[in-house]
């Protein structure tokens, strides 16, 4: 958990990259969920956010 | 190439081309021969993205190309993610994507698992079994149409045989309980193959001392089936769950043969409800705003898909 932490504060691409699969995945499950409609309003806010997040955070150096 | 071809092109290079292609470097070669190719991408795939983008945030309608064409920024955005029927569509697409991918992924590779057998036979049932997949979506469509029918449908009386129902009681395309499985069982018929296919090309690739080595040190099937045959096997699997799942996000043809995307509006999945808003109901702003949504959605989950994928095969 540590290392999870110290690698967000110092930009390493494993920790980010987890954060934003997270994101996109919990984006995809609020579209295509059929319990509220207001998961549903916001799930595309989060699926970009996650996108845009995986596409930058892929290019941060990997963690040693 | 031998010395004499290269003499020979060269000595029928026209010497106006000669002189030109003498002062290039490698790099603007390079460019010459990247170019066309990057030059249709351009034209075929990233400027009608961008224009639809652009669109997205306008109420342009392709109908009406005389009217003035309003930016309403995120409006469009905004109605879809907040209509309840866009939300069904998507319900629809969620549940027709889950349970295809579900029953190809298990039949497939139980059907690659057997053929890998070796047995008497073993080419002409992978012929007969790779058939329906050679079939068009309009082909398949209109023949389980038939199969489906009440009255004179063959799908009927072998359900009828299994459970005794009267054959005329039930509509696998008229009810609204049914019609969702019957376009998974017909996908599911359809594309099955496919996923087999791809698992055979995995199994076929693990080398027999593997398994030799495995009956040496005494792990039992089961072992080696968990052990050697998933794990080796798993980078296939996922590239045919990524292959079927951008199809099926997008599966039209196949459910507009078989329900038109109804009864009412239950098998009405996000690709036909996007038709129908940009091409019978003619807003393009909001279409736009829809596939853009669609296209967010897919290329997300490929990009973690494949970063997976690849995490599988460096194991």
């Amino acid at each position: 958990m540590i290392r999870f932490i110290k690698g967000l504060f110092t930009l390493r691409r494993g920790p980010w990259e987890l954060v934003a699969t997270l994101l996109i995945g919990c984006g995809v499950f609020m579209l295509m969920q059929p319990f509220v409609l207001w998961a549903y309003t916001y799930s595309f806010i989060v699926t970009l956010t996650g996108t845009v997040m995986f596409i930058i955070v892929s290019h941060f150096p990997e963690q040693e | 190439m031998s010395e004499k071809t290269i003499d020979r092109l060269a000595s029928a290079t026209p010497v106006r081309v000669a002189r030109k292609v003498k002062g290039l470097s490698d790099r603007a070669i390079a460019w010459i021969f990247v170019g066309p190719t990057i030059f249709l991408l351009l034209a075929i795939n990233i400027f009608p993205l961008l224009w639809t983008i652009n669109l997205s945030f306008t109420n342009f309608k392709a109908n009406r190309l005389n009217r003035e064409v309003k930016y309403i920024g995120l409006r469009n955005y905004e109605r879809i993610l907040g209509d309840a029927d866009v939300w069904l569509s998507m319900q629809a697409t969620a549940h027709f994507l889950f349970w295809t991918l579900f029953f190809q992924v298990l039949i497939g590779f139980t059907l690659a698992w057997l053929i890998n057998k070796k047995f008497r036979g073993n080419d002409l049932w992978t012929t007969i079994i790779v058939l329906p997949m050679m079939l068009s979506p309009a082909v398949v469509g209109n023949f389980w149409t038939f199969l489906y029918q009440p009255q004179i449908g063959l799908f009927n009386y072998i359900m009828t045989f299994f459970t005794g129902a009267d054959p005329s009681s039930f509509d696998m395309l008229g009810s609204v309980d049914l019609a969702p499985w019957a376009i998974v069982i017909v996908d599911t018929w359809m594309w099955t193959p496919f996923v087999m296919l791809i698992c055979l090309a995995g199994l076929r690739s693990i080398p027999d001392y593997i398994y030799e080595a495995a009956e040496i040190d005494r792990a039992s099937k089961l072992r080696q089936f968990f052990t050697i045959t998933v794990p080796m096997v798993l980078p296939f699997l996922m590239l045919a769950i990524l292959f079927r799942g951008i199809e099926n996000f997008k599966m039209f043809d196949l459910v507009v043969q078989l329900t038109g995307g109804g009864p009412g509006s239950i098998t009405e999945m996000a690709s036909i409800n996007l038709k129908r808003e940009a091409f019978e109901k003619w807003r393009t702003g909001y279409s736009s705003a829809f596939a853009i949504i669609l296209f967010v959605t897919v290329f997300g989950l490929a990009s973690v898909y494949v970063k997976a994928l690849n995490k599988v095969k460096e194991r």
